[in-house]
């Protein structure tokens, strides 16, 4: 059913569906309009669930740790300093292999303080063995989420996964959105079935520690999940496509890419603004295309490079910059498409809620087809 | 009633021969019993019992961090109560991990109440890192970030009364014990996890590497701690101390002299106005739980 919601009450609602049987948060701007209204929900017996109001965030994906070890489904969610105070919880939990689905409502990182949007949050946690998928939109929001419990849980996974959306472009954003019905849900996500789970009738140890004899095994085990999380992605996507009529199979997405010669890649609801400007730049005869990566754990480096087989310009959109190096989509775009003629430029933009509009985006086109990249888009006058 | 004969906790681990949080962990389980699930953080305990593959754990356990046990045990006990199980909850875990770096999660666990019992093995000190000061550990101990030196009698601060604060958050049942002690130990645990709230229990456990005494004197020691009066084994019931064991008090010089961490109150010389400082706490405990005989 078609609802007009903002972009929390979305995600909630889509939360709600899957069941979690222990939701354990802390509030923090942006995220909160999304654990506020769990709250509700529990409080009218919508939801049937125990929420457990934490004094931190460390706390927070802590109790999720210890639910899901115990064998419920958890949630959480959280965003900028709420995320980089979880930083050691979420290691560990990847590295337990429990299966908590977080929703990031990304926020800038302090200091200096700010509130507003990038993406620095999630991607400082790029390598803590989290799944993260990021939504363009309230809609994909709302279906990552389901999704994300369904690719977590299979036995095969077992990983955590980040559901990441932009905070207040998203989070505080009214959209329609096509609500599936519980049944709907449930046909898709089946209750959860944990692996192992503590239990009085047949203990077993959690969370031991490892030798240098074992711990490079348990690492390596921890890689290939995520390897293999790739596949489960594109499975369950297509499943998701079968049963709700939205196709989540790419790990990425193309927008008019086919005959591109320039090609923008970029993360989250930017890409809305993209399509926009890519649909008014063809009308010049711009031959420009969009990939918008949807998982950007684990990588798809082999269907990037693929998909931008026939490019000549690549044009990197990066809300977040790794500190004396570059933006960690550009790197890693590099990365796979090492060995390849295509030139790649990367524009660092965005950072802090600095608005990024159709205008910006044929600039950035511009730059790239000069040649011109690898470069902060948007500072102010004073500092150029 | 406490099955004696139970063990939870095997043999074969490798914590250092006298030690005693081993010994008191070993009486912990046989007072909790088999319907048990442990969270330990990280500590001494974790790593003598779990290195992997291998445990001594025969009751279902748990380790993730240092600092997030109590938080752990929360989200277990929502599990459980969601799920309608009835396994008891307890938290073992070192002094460090309890009274410092733990303190916002087991503070957050308390106030919330959840259904658990926190059990802190209370070595006095770091062990694990090797022997660094802790909120636990006790006036003038020297310890390898404490040292005494020819400018320092060691460390500066009393206990932190952990106890006192937990019974501050209306915990229903805080206790202490000695595993010098076991049979008065295993019936505080039982009384513990079967007080329904989140209960707390100090044990004072001698640590024969950190503290400096032979490996065989670690009951000795232990009893030595309440005999002087600076360990006083108590329980409070809703904030209220119901008992405290009365004793026939020694002189603290009896407990300080026996370990290396005081060498520096008798060597070269005795320092008598610095052990009059530490029977001065001796008294005052004394005096607040009323334990002279």
């Amino acid at each position: 059913m078609k609802e007009i919601l903002e972009g929390s009450h979305a995600v909630a609602e889509a939360t709600r569906l899957c069941r979690p049987e222990v939701i354990a948060a802390y509030p923090i701007t942006p995220q909160t309009h999304i654990v506020e209204a769990l709250a509700q929900m529990v409080a009218d017996c919508r939801l049937q669930s125990e929420y457990i109001c934490v004094e931190s965030e460390f706390s927070a994906l802590s109790a999720c740790l210890g639910a899901s070890a115990a064998g419920s489904r958890t949630y959480s969610a959280t965003t900028s300093q709420g995320l980089a105070l979880m930083f050691e919880v979420c290691f560990n939990v990847a590295g337990m292999r429990l299966p908590i689905v977080m929703t990031i409502a990304n926020r800038a990182m302090s200091a200096p303080l700010s509130i507003w949007n990038d993406q620095q949050d999630s991607i400082a946690l790029r390598d803590s063995g989290w799944i993260q998928l990021y939504a363009e939109d309230n809609q994909e929001a709302l279906d990552l989420h389901i999704l994300a419990y369904r690719v977590c849980e299979d036995h095969d996974i077992l990983l955590p996964a980040f559901v990441c959306f932009d905070g207040f472009i998203l989070t505080h954003t009214y959209e329609p959105v096509d609500m599936p019905t519980q049944e709907e849900v449930d046909a898709y996500l089946p209750a959860f079935n944990p692996y192992q789970r503590l239990d009085a009738k047949d203990p077993i140890s959690f969370g031991m520690y490892a030798t240098p004899d074992y711990y490079l095994e348990f690492r390596y085990e921890n890689q290939r999940a995520m390897l293999r999380a790739k596949d489960a992605i594109s499975k369950y996507g297509a499943l998701f496509g079968e049963q709700f009529g939205r196709d989540y199979s790419g790990l990425i997405e193309g927008y008019k890419l086919e005959d591109a010669e320039i090609a923008l890649i970029a993360m989250g609801s930017i890409c809305g603004t993209i399509k926009d400007a890519i649909d008014e730049m063809r009308a010049d005869g711009k031959k420009v295309g969009l990939l918008k990566i949807r998982c950007y754990r684990p990588f798809p480096d082999e269907e990037i490079a693929s998909a931008l087989s026939h490019i000549k310009t690549v044009a990197v959109l990066d809300k977040n910059i790794s500190l004396g190096s570059k933006g960690a989509v550009a790197l890693e775009v590099k990365d796979a498409l090492y060995g390849s003629s295509i030139d790649v430029y990367d524009y660092i933009l965005g950072l802090g809620g600095r608005d990024i509009r159709k205008k910006d985006i044929k600039a950035i086109v511009d730059l790239a087809e000069k040649g011109s990249g690898d470069m902060f888009y948007g500072l102010r006058e004073e500092l150029l | 009633m406490v099955d004696k004969t139970l063990e939870l906790f095997e043999c074969g681990h490798r914590a250092c021969g006298g030690c005693g949080a081993s010994s008191a962990v070993r009486m912990i389980l046989k007072g909790a019993g088999e319907n048990t699930i442990v969270v330990s953080p990280t500590g001494c305990l974790e790593v003598f019992s779990t290195p992997y593959p291998e445990t001594a754990w025969k009751v279902p356990w748990i380790h993730s961090l240092f600092e997030n046990a109590s938080a752990v045990a929360s989200g277990i006990e929502a599990s459980l109560k969601r799920q309608g199980r009835k396994e008891k909850i307890i938290i073992i875990g070192g002094d460090g991990a309890t009274v410092d770096i733990g303190m916002l999660c087991l503070s957050g666990a308390f106030e919330r109440n959840h259904d658990i019992t926190y059990i802190c093995y209370d070595n006095e000190a770091y062990m694990n890192t090797g022997i660094q000061r802790s909120g636990a550990t006790p006036f003038d101990a020297s310890t390898t970030t404490s040292p005494a030196g020819s400018c320092s009698m060691g460390n500066k601060h009393q206990k932190k009364d952990v106890p006192a604060i937990l019974a501050a958050h209306g915990a229903p049942y805080v206790a202490t014990a000695t595993m010098a002690y076991p049979t008065d130990l295993m019936k505080k645990v039982e009384t513990a996890v079967n007080t329904p709230g989140a209960c707390y229990i100090q044990v004072h456990a001698p640590c024969c590497t950190g503290w400096g005494f032979d490996g065989s004197k670690t009951i000795e020691v232990g009893k030595l701690a309440v005999e002087t009066g600076l360990w006083v084994n108590y329980e409070m019931m809703n904030g209220i101390v119901k008992k405290a064991k009365k004793v026939k008090r020694k002189p603290v010089e009896e407990y300080l002299s026996v370990q290396k961490r005081f060498r520096h109150l008798f060597k070269p010389q005795k320092n008598d106005a610095e052990i009059a400082k530490i029977q001065a706490i001796a008294d005052a405990n004394a005096e607040k739980f009323g334990i002279d005989l």
